[in-house]
């Protein structure tokens, strides 16, 4: 039986992550392959690093760190932020990385997830989605919107249908992020997220809003995501992987409990 | 040496590195003399049945291949290597490498859990393996372990004597195949954290016999 997976976000910005305090452990938390090696040694299924790096010319930066991670950890990550051609995908996949995201680059020109998906298989290209509840209307009848810019611009999508139509372009899975419960720590949005899960086939991650084991718990269950993104919770230290998954699994969830 | 063939299917990258960390030298090639003398071959793959098998054929590594199966060089396969290894597929009707008898097929829809409810396809992320036979590449793998996994084909060889392991995804579904000096596993051992660096190192030192 398929495990749900867990996967820790790295925002990288010039090399380093940016979050990131209160390891016990005497790790470098400011270096992402440090910081990569720890979460995958406590039993993170998966690992997302998020390329926050302003100016375009430092960009070589990350792709030397994707070359570093990939020497060290053996389970599938992906690197978002920045992507906007084939030509970004192919140095990142190159380097190591099994999946690249693209967000912004996606709404502005959806031709680049399947190109991507072309030259590089459906199962590189995830698509992320930033979403904002909004009033249902004719032009957003899911009543949640595509946003850019941090949720600042509203893109005139409807989230569903966007999601529907990645899927058809060649998405190979879908990161979907709530602007609305990112940073809460409240939950996730648990009635976006079963939205678009259960209307495309293939796989979501529920992104933006966790604060403990019990809204991991309900959007892996009640919210049908296949895998949750963690960010604050484990790097401020509320909770390791492990315990995590150790929670998880004596309430039934499936987990992947070796590593 | 390790050879890992090289037929313009995939990163092949994230394999040598995975041999690189447990310190087995390996070379990327397709070149014919290259392959010919390695000790071991590691056959990867993500992607389309029909256009990979037209760049083996291409390459001519279809034939190498059948050489040094029939030379009883251990041989790996992995994710696509364990598909097009059978007859043929579901996927673009490809005529395949025929080294097992039998079919790949694309998991049925609706396919549905225990549970009764909807499972996406293609399947991806970590799963099980059920042994169902003991094999010296599956030595110190437990029961909990779990392999990544990424694909909406498997393969399904006509008799159960192939059949090394399997996994449930709706349907229990043969993800290690393999037979004499051949073996094939659906999933990816090099993205597959410990155990799959297990299943690798094992390959690594694994003479190609193989007896029931």
């Amino acid at each position: 039986m398929l495990s749900k997976r867990i996967i820790p976000c790295l925002d990288v910005r010039d090399g380093k992550t940016t979050k990131g305090i209160k390891f016990k452990e005497n790790i470098d938390i400011g270096d992402p392959v440090e910081m990569a090696r720890y979460y995958y040694e406590q039993g993170a299924d998966e690992i997302v690093f998020y390329d926050i790096t302003a100016s375009s010319d430092r960009r070589d930066i990350m792709i030397d760190v994707v070359h570093r991670v990939a020497e060290e950890i053996f389970i599938p990550f992906s690197v978002g932020g920045g992507i906007r051609t084939i030509e970004d995908m192919r140095r990142v996949l190159l380097a190591g990385a099994e999946k690249v995201s693209v967000n912004t680059a996606a709404v502005r020109d959806p031709k680049i997830i399947s190109d991507g998906a072309r030259a590089f298989g459906s199962q590189c290209i995830v698509l992320g989605m930033d979403v904002k509840k909004v009033e249902a209307s004719e032009k957003i009848p899911s009543g949640y919107e595509i946003v850019i810019h941090g949720g600042r611009t509203y893109m005139g999508i409807d989230a569903l249908a966007w999601a529907k139509e990645a899927e058809n372009l060649g998405a190979g899975e879908i990161c979907l992020n709530s602007i609305d419960a990112d940073g809460t720590q409240q939950g996730y949005e648990m009635a976006l997220t079963p939205l678009i899960s259960e209307n495309v086939n293939i796989p979501v991650i529920a992104s933006g809003g966790a604060g403990n084991i019990d809204h991991l718990c309900d959007v892996l269950t009640k919210g049908k995501a296949d895998a949750a993104l963690v960010a604050s919770i484990v790097h401020y230290g509320t909770y390791t992987i492990k315990q995590i998954k150790d929670e998880l699994d004596a309430r039934g969830v499936k987990m992947r409990m070796r590593w | 040496m390790i050879a890992i063939i090289d037929y313009k299917a995939g990163n092949l990258r994230s394999v040598e590195r995975a041999l690189k960390k447990l310190g087995s030298p390996c070379r990327i090639t397709q070149d014919k003399e290259e392959i010919l003398n390695s000790d071991r071959i590691i056959f990867p793959g993500v992607g389309a049945a029909g256009k990979a098998m037209a760049d083996l054929r291409h390459l001519g590594l279809d034939k190498v291949l059948r050489q040094e199966l029939e030379a009883n060089k251990p041989i790996l396969g992995i994710c696509l290597g364990a598909q097009i290894i059978l007859e043929r597929s579901e996927e673009n009707n490809a005529e395949c490498l025929g080294f097992i008898k039998g079919d790949v097929e694309l998991f049925a829809q609706p396919l549905l859990s225990e549970e009764n409810e909807r499972l996406k396809i293609p399947h991806m992320g970590w799963n099980g393996v059920r042994l169902q036979k003991k094999h010296p590449i599956l030595e110190g793998i437990a029961p909990a372990d779990e392999f990544y996994f990424v694909h909406a084909y498997y393969p399904r060889p006509v008799s159960d004597e192939y059949v090394i392991g399997t996994t449930r995804y709706g349907i229990e579904f043969p993800s290690v195949i393999g037979y004499n000096n051949l073996i094939a596993a659906q999933f990816h051992p090099e993205k597959s954290g410990r155990a799959g660096l297990r299943l690798l190192k094992n390959f690594c030192t694994w003479d190609g016999r193989y007896v029931e």
